[in-house]
């Protein structure tokens, strides 16, 4: 029996090898066919819980790439090729990702991923191998930690709680708030936590602070909580997708404090999901589309006539890496990682987003925008600086 | 005595030719990538063969395997980063490893024996809808739990897990499952599965077996958490979903239920397929439901039955394809002469 | 908001809640009752009830009613087809082999959903579609006039349901295929149909209770139906799988109690709530509330 069974082992092993083994043929050709082109990998995440930030993200990125490559591409004409893997929104799927991006694709950087946790595993594989990596929204401070090549495009979690909690308490002149945390989001821990800290540092309440998860459905009661306990704001540090069913239901319920939110609202179907419930909220973002710039200008057109829909932050994020990422190999003048990496760090950006210089920590240093919810329509109200 | 000797030579041998695969790639002469995919496949391996012990021997219906991995993951992971936790500082580098990841699958053995206990007494399915509501609870648990960072994951673990431990791994699970099975006691899960009534009839102590494989099961899927945590050198609540429970269940299914040796070939094919089959990732869950619906509609007993795969197996078949050549050729040639 | 008028608006929230889990835990506890078999699909059905509903409105400019209606009948139509495809050829094999096809039918349809361009992944805001208007039953506490409508349909729902099982033809052979199949047969039953029929019924119900839903917390997306369809059949456990007064109240209490841990404070653990409730009931009671001891047969 023992015999019988080690054979099966070893007829499994030989068949794995043989079965890796294959996997190695379709790869091999293809490597020298064009040699001037550049492979930039990405990983968002296409399929699974968080489908939709990363296909935001990938529309941003591929648009970013056409548009740089009709333009004549990078270094003189070298076009750059997008890779995405779908790492399914899971963590074990993000180091595979990473894995094969960096060792059989090749890449000379990697463009990801969405969430914070997901960066934070593969950022050391990207680290070791020394392949420059540019996180476009993931918020949590620690990313960047990892090393010196990793960077990141949006604001992290202290900087976007803080202005909401600045503006709550300065501009609307408010002392009391409510606050509903996704439990399963890192991000909306994050900015829930840094908020309360600033609320409270400037002298406010938090007098009600309730938990959701993003599967979650039905807020009647958490609503019901937060409205016995009569709060002047109530900050949901969340994305539009359960943002909007929280509004609607806050309004059902009837609480009368204004909403507050962070770049997570960012979306035209928060006005679908929401409907006029959306109306007097506040957020913050890293651009208007009222600000008129010509970058946000030529981006939002560009993005309606390809994907036909009003680009979210994460798709305005990731356009506005991808252009920093081809930016920094023109400078480098190479696509060595470490070149990348130090071109990166030197940068001084002009996006969609304004303006950016990246700090000691490799996060990026711009301003934001708050925005007020009004008649449907996302109108500036204030920009604050860092 | 010299059959026991073969084994064990055949065992060393094995393990020699696992030690040469990681030795060629520390030697680079294979690439990180597939160095990743094959410890891949070979946690999916003690995933598979472990949930096969309840889906496939036992007969009952498991849905949370991932939970336990989960569990697993976690102990592991918080006794390697906190030196002086639960363990003595003492215990450092690949030693505290190796214990940690045993008391990750002691602590899922454990809490496998407490989700196991209730839903096993009774007969039914209620089980799949325990384990299921388990791994739900689990999460939310680790949510809610600061000390191993919440939404954001217990990261920053250092890496040892490498493709001889996980190879290794899976020979202890595959042994020790398979010296269960052909016991007195896994021939009594059988006749469960078999006929629960009946075996119940014939003394054989139903809840006790069934609580028994399943907690062998949970130590194995704790073992295999904790490999995959020291891999991707992080965990997260969202790490081991309902999803992953799927896919073992698909590879138990595949490979047949009962058969061990189809639950290894089915972990290291899917494994495979999925990484061969990138492009068409948005399309592979759909593919998998429907490969589970069909397998299940026309071959209950999983795709290959619960025949262990084996030389004698193959020698057999071999020579019941000539034979039937062979007749059809005779045949061919009296149709002819007719 | 006094605890009083605190207690009170919750309870609402948990009969609003609860009416829905009992709408589905009729579906899953009238197939147990007659196949033994966990329909884990049901909660699948729920999510394309919702989203026929939601299409009929936005796409086919249908009022709610017939909306809804139309989502209850597409149902009754995918459940008969569940069951004759996927069920029938296993009704005699083991109990496992079904359930995992449940659980592949399950997957197969959240993932079809996900696949599907007009479905994906991003949540969908549920049309407004009647005037937004609330009733205060006494200060602070209110209720919506969907959570009105949404309570009485599932009422009617409920009431219509008894009338079927009790006092037609059909729901006697229901009860007679239930109690035993074989005789049931010989009795000269049609058996098959019989089956059919009350995939029909539980399918339509879980539309119905699908539409509802999505009115009410104004949202559909395509993995709406996971946890809200497990829920559903804790709730029929609680109150006796097989019994169909035992799923409208076991649909209830779940509800109520779910909100009231919520409103206590529990929120994140509302889910973990309803699961640990089954294992308390499995330890206490495995009949459920209502259910009579029986000894499995040979």
């Amino acid at each position: 029996m023992k015999r019988k069974l080690s054979l099966v082992l070893v007829i499994t092993m030989v068949l794995s090898l043989a079965l890796t083994g294959c996997g190695n043929q379709p790869q091999a050709p293809a490597a020298p066919a064009a040699p001037e082109e550049i492979k930039i990998g990405s990983v968002f995440p296409v399929t699974g819980a968080i489908a939709t930030f990363g296909q935001s993200s990938l529309n941003g990125t591929q648009l970013a790439f056409e548009e740089i490559n009709n333009a004549g591409g990078v270094l003189g004409g070298r076009k750059l090729v997008l890779i995405n893997e779908d790492n399914q929104s899971k963590t074990e799927e993000t180091a595979t990702a990473f894995q094969k991006l960096i060792t059989q694709d090749e890449v000379s950087a990697i463009l990801g991923s969405v969430a914070s946790s997901h960066s934070l595993a593969g950022a050391p594989i990207a680290q070791a191998a020394g392949i420059p990596m540019l996180s476009p929204t993931s918020t949590n401070p620690r990313v960047t930690e990892v090393g010196d090549f990793i960077f990141r495009a949006c604001f992290i979690d202290p900087f976007q709680g803080q202005v909401m909690a600045k503006f709550a308490l300065e501009t609307l002149g408010v002392t009391t708030a409510a606050m509903l945390v996704e439990q399963d989001s890192d991000y909306s821990k994050g900015l829930a936590e840094y908020f309360r800290k600033a609320f409270e540092a400037g002298g406010g309440t938090i007098v009600a602070e309730e938990g959701y998860k993003s599967t979650d459905t039905d807020f009647s009661t958490i609503l019901t909580r937060v409205k016995a306990t009569n709060p002047a704001v109530v900050f949901v540090p969340a994305y539009y997708g359960t943002v909007g069913p929280i509004l609607r239901q806050a309004q059902a319920a009837e609480i009368d404090a204004v909403f507050l939110g962070g770049d997570g609202w960012d979306s035209d179907k928060l006005f679908e999901l929401a409907g006029d419930a959306a109306n007097g909220g506040f957020f913050s973002n890293h651009y208007s589309p009222d600000a008129g710039t010509p970058e946000v200008d030529a981006f939002l057109a560009a993005y309606q006539a390809k994907f036909n829909s009003v680009p979210d932050a994460l798709a305005a994020l990731a356009y506005d890496a991808a252009y920093m990422l081809a930016q920094a190999i023109d400078e480098a003048g190479s696509v060595e990682g470490a070149a990348i990496r130090d071109a990166l760090a030197a940068i001084s950006f002009t996006g969609v987003s304004g303006t950016v210089v990246f700090d000691e920590n490799r996060n990026p240093v711009k301003s934001a925008v708050i925005i007020e919810i009004r008649d449907g329509k996302q109108v500036y109200k204030a920009t604050v600086n860092p | 005595m010299a059959k026991r000797f073969s084994a064990i030579l055949q065992l060393v041998l094995l393990l020699a030719v696992g030690y040469a695969i990681q030795m060629a790639m520390d030697a680079e002469l294979i690439n990180r990538y597939y160095a990743h995919v094959m410890t891949i496949m070979a946690i999916f391996v003690v995933g598979a063969v472990s949930l096969n012990l309840i889906n496939g021997i036992c007969g009952q219906f498991s849905l949370g395997h991932a939970g336990f991995m989960a569990v697993g993951a976690y102990t592991a992971a918080i006794i390697t980063k906190n030196p002086d936790l639960i363990l003595p500082a003492i215990f450092t580098g690949n030693i505290r490893f190796i214990l940690a990841t045993l008391l990750g699958g002691m602590m899922a053995a454990l809490v496998g024996f407490m989700v196991g206990l209730p839903s096993l007494r009774l007969r039914g399915d209620y089980l799949a809808i325990v384990t299921l509501g388990f791994g739900e609870i689990i999460r939310i648990l680790l949510l809610n739990w600061d000390f191993v960072g919440g939404a954001s994951g217990y990261f920053g673990l250092a890496r040892h897990t490498n493709f001889f431990a996980a190879f290794l791994l899976s020979i202890i699970t595959i042994t020790i499952i398979r010296n269960f099975i052909q016991s007195s006691h896994g021939r009594a899960c059988i006749s469960i599965r078999e006929d629960e009534i009946a075996a119940e009839t014939m003394g054989v102590p139903t809840t006790r077996y069934k609580v028994i494989a399943f907690v062998i099961a949970s130590f194995f899927a704790g073992t295999a958490g904790s490999m995959m945590a020291h891999l991707t050198q992080m965990v997260t609540p969202a790490s081991f979903t309902f999803i992953l429970s799927i896919e073992l269940l698909l590879m138990v299914v595949l490979g047949g239920l009962g058969s061990i040796s189809g639950s290894i070939g089915a972990a290291i094919f899917l494994t495979y397929a999925a990484e061969a089959l990138r492009a068409f990732r948005a399309y592979r869950m759909i593919l998998y439901s429907l490969l589970l619906i069909f397998i299940m509609l026309f071959r209950p007993k999983g795709l290959l039955g619960n025949q262990e795969l084996s030389l004698s197996l193959l020698r057999e078949s071999f020579k019941n394809l000539r034979a039937r050549w062979r007749r059809k050729k005779k045949d061919g040639i009296t149709a002819a002469a007719e | 908001m006094t605890i009083t008028q605190q207690i009170l608006q919750q309870l609402i929230n948990g009969i609003s809640l609860g009416s829905v889990y009992a709408l589905m835990a009729l579906g899953y506890t009238m197939v147990y009752g007659i196949i033994k078999l966990i329909n884990f699909a049901h909660g699948e059905v729920f999510m394309i009830g919702a989203f026929v509903g939601f299409f009929s409105i936005t796409k086919l400019d249908m009022g709610f009613f017939p909306a809804m209606f139309t989502a209850m009948i597409f149902c009754a139509i995918l459940g008969v087809l569940m069951e004759r495809l996927a069920y029938k050829p296993l009704r005699n094999a083991h109990r496992v082999a079904a359930l995992m096809t449940a659980v592949g039918l399950s997957m197969l349809f959240q993932n079809l959903a996900l696949a599907h361009s007009w479905i994906g992944a991003s949540a969908k805001g549920f049309p407004q579609v009647f005037p937004l208007r609330k009733f205060e039953l006494m200060e602070n506490v209110t209720i919506s006039s969907d959570r009105i409508l949404m309570l009485v349909i599932a009422i009617f729902l409920m009431i219509a349901l008894q009338f079927i099982v009790h006092k037609t033809l059909m729901g006697k052979a229901m009860r007679a295929v239930s109690l035993d199949k074989d005789a049931a047969r010989l009795m000269g039953i049609n058996v098959d149909k019989t089956i059919s029929f009350t995939f029909a019924l539980g399918s339509s119900l879980a539309a119905a209770a699908g539409v509802l839903f999505a009115l009410n917390y104004g949202i559909v997306v395509y993995q709406m139906g996971l946890l809200p369809g497990l829920k559903a059949f804790v709730a029929a456990v609680l109150g006796g799988i097989g019994i169909i007064p035992g799923a409208m109240v076991g649909g209830l209490l779940l509800g109520v109690t779910e909100s009231a841990v919520s409103a206590a404070g529990g929120s994140m653990f509302r889910d973990a709530v309803a699961f640990a409730a089954l294992i308390i009931m499995l330890l206490v009671k495995p009949t459920g509330l209502f259910g009579k001891n029986v000894r499995e047969k040979v």
